[in-house]
């Protein structure tokens, strides 16, 4: 290399320097306006996360987070030697297992059927009330069930009576917990669900179904050759994007139905970390616990990744 | 499109639209089931078990709701956070989304990415309930809305939509003299009302539904929003009946009053359903995630 391109390769390199700081400077009005937002990200999100320092620490409101001394790993030890510990895991995990295996395949069967409905009339009125649920709070659809399945005039339990059966305590019962919850998050979610398959769905070339049709394939063989297929990568994705979830699993659904007779079945990370931590102050404890679910959680998104580029599918990042 | 006229094509098609109808159906029997529940007597509801469509009409439920103010306190704070918040998040929300999709400027990625990881990983309740501690909003509304202001998702979609605008109206509004808040607010904003109302419609839903921070945050029932009035009438049975300086001697709030409370929190969401519906019906607004 002589002399004058290593200059040349000064010269534009610092010319590309300043371009960048000339752009900056162009759009200094841009940045001002993401300025708010990121002012929201940083304390809202990324202050939390340094926060989460509190569980190596034995933390004490009026000494803050920076003044705490710390304990190192005592919280966690702790936390794998609770008692509580692995019932709570089982209890998480099986909550998780449920909406992977039960919940997330209705969804797809859902939009499956959907796409093969030709009226369009009839198919934007079943989808119209089939989202309905997605935009009630969980206080709703809990409250609803609620008002059903209670023992004191609960229609449900009416009914059963009316045909008689015995009244069933579903609401304070721990083998109804889970049935239940499986099946509030159906109602809720399961029409919601079908809106990205049916996107993916109606990008599909219609010249396909043609021509399996000039093969005389029947509309099932067409399904599952087709339409299937043609969304798998969109089913990879979300599941990828679910158990990233996992750990996330509605706090707010499962706190509302929990309570004392059900508390064994029903008791998440989720409201255990409210519990100990709000109810009873112990932040940093509650902390480990948020920590070691979060990290769990982290930890099974990566692997799933993992897993589908392996499996010659995209990933999500 | 040629149709499949076989029998088999057929049978599918009996089946398959039997099926959904009965799907549709049962989805949305609960609601019909709680409206007409409210709008009945007690005794009806307790004799005809099943009630979808009341023969005995009765306001009563509602006139015992309305008979104190708790409902009327909960309802206002309601509006309030929702009308307040939909505002803040949605100045948030586009101001940002705009910034971000702009293509050529430097730290764009860095800046998304800080934004994206926010979605796979957190600092959990714990953290997030000190920092709002914090930041002084413990008790009182802003509690609702500030840690809170933009959603990830919302932002996304309103970005994807403002990149897909033409580039050359923002480039001859700059020739013609007008600054970058200035071509926000003059072209790119009218240009976006759909998108706009949409997300809009989405965080006034996220905020009318707005449960959780309510109760992590806020002790002083004055300023509890209807949903936890809601879940301390139905979930708890307490909040009105236990509350005797409020209502006296009246009974503990019977079915017919509890489906009523339902449908108050519910009718706005309801009310604004059908403009919501139009837009993701389409699927264009998740369609443009993958942007």
């Amino acid at each position: 290399m002589n002399d004058k391109a290593v200059e040349n390769m000064y010269v534009s390199k610092s010319n590309r320097r300043s371009e960048t700081f000339r752009e900056i400077k162009k759009n200094r009005l841009i940045y001002l306006m993401i300025l708010p937002g990121m002012l929201y990200f940083i304390i809202y999100k990324y202050f939390p996360m340094y926060g989460l320092i509190i569980a190596f620490q034995d933390y004490k409101p009026y000494l803050g987070m920076t003044g705490s001394p710390w304990v190192g790993f005592e919280h966690f030890e702790r936390l794998f030697t609770d008692p509580m510990f692995w019932s709570i895991f089982k209890n998480t995990l099986i909550l998780f297992g449920m909406n992977l295996l039960i919940f997330f395949p209705i969804p797809i069967i859902l939009s499956l059927m959907l796409n093969e409905v030709r009226i369009t009339k009839f198919k934007r009125t079943v989808q119209t009330l089939v989202y309905i649920p997605h935009f009630m709070s969980w206080v709703i659809i809990v409250s609803i069930g609620y008002v059903m399945l209670t023992m004191d005039g609960g229609v449900i339990n009416e009914l059963l009576v009316y045909f008689g059966f015995e009244k069933i305590n579903f609401l304070l019962n721990d083998s109804w917990f889970r049935p239940m919850y499986i099946l509030q998050v159906i109602w809720r979610e399961m029409g919601w669900g079908t809106i990205i398959y049916l996107a993916a769905m109606s990008a599909i070339d219609p010249q396909m179904y043609e021509a399996a049709r000039m093969d005389g394939a029947s509309r099932m063989r067409q399904m599952w050759h087709i339409t299937l297929p043609s969304i798998r990568t969109v089913i990879v994705v979300l599941v990828i994007l679910k158990i990233g979830d996992v750990l996330e699993l509605g706090f707010e659904h499962v706190y509302l139905l929990l309570n004392a007779m059900n508390r064994n079945v029903a008791e998440i990370f989720d409201t255990y970390v409210y519990t100990v931590g709000l109810r009873q102050g112990q932040f940093s404890y509650s902390t480990a616990v948020g920590f070691f679910k979060s990290f769990i959680g982290l930890i099974l998104v990566m692997g799933a990744n993992w897993l589908s580029k392996k499996a010659g599918e995209e990933g999500i990042y | 499109m040629v149709h499949d006229r076989t029998l088999g094509s057929r049978m599918f098609d009996i089946v398959n639209y039997t099926l959904l109808a009965i799907i549709a159906m049962i989805t949305i029997l609960p609601f019909i089931h709680v409206v007409g529940g409210s709008f009945t007597t007690s005794a009806e509801l307790a004799a005809r078990k099943f009630v979808l469509i009341p023969t005995d009409w009765s306001l009563d439920a509602y006139r015992f709701i309305f008979s104190t103010d708790t409902i009327f306190r909960a309802l206002g704070v309601s509006i309030l956070v929702t009308a307040g918040g939909t505002l803040f998040s949605m100045l948030l929300t586009s101001l940002m989304a705009y910034g971000l999709s702009r293509r050529n400027l430097p730290f764009r990625s860095t800046m998304m990415f800080v934004v994206i990881f926010t979605m796979l990983f957190n600092g959990g309740m714990i953290p997030t309930f000190l920092i709002v501690q914090y930041t002084g909003l413990l008790d009182s509304l802003l509690a609702l809305v500030i840690p809170v202001s933009i959603n990830v998702f919302n932002m996304i979609i309103l970005k994807s939509f403002f990149q897909n605008l033409p580039e050359g109206l923002e480039e001859s509004a700059k020739i013609d003299g007008c600054n970058d808040i200035g071509i926000f607010s003059r072209i790119v904003i009218p240009l976006s009302m759909p998108a706009i109302a949409t997300i809009s419609l989405f965080y006034a839903v996220t905020y009318w539904n707005t449960y959780l921070h309510a109760i992590l945050y806020l002790n002083d029932a004055d300023k509890w929003p209807v949903q936890v009035l809601l879940r301390q009438i139905v979930v708890l049975a307490t909040g009105m009946n236990y509350d005797s300086a409020e209502f006296g001697d009246t009974p503990p709030p019977d079915q017919t009053v509890k489906m009523a409370v339902i449908v108050v929190a519910t009718i706005p969401v309801l009310m604004v359903y059908p403009f919501l519906q139009k837009h993701f019906a389409k699927g264009a607004l998740l369609g443009s995630i993958k942007g």
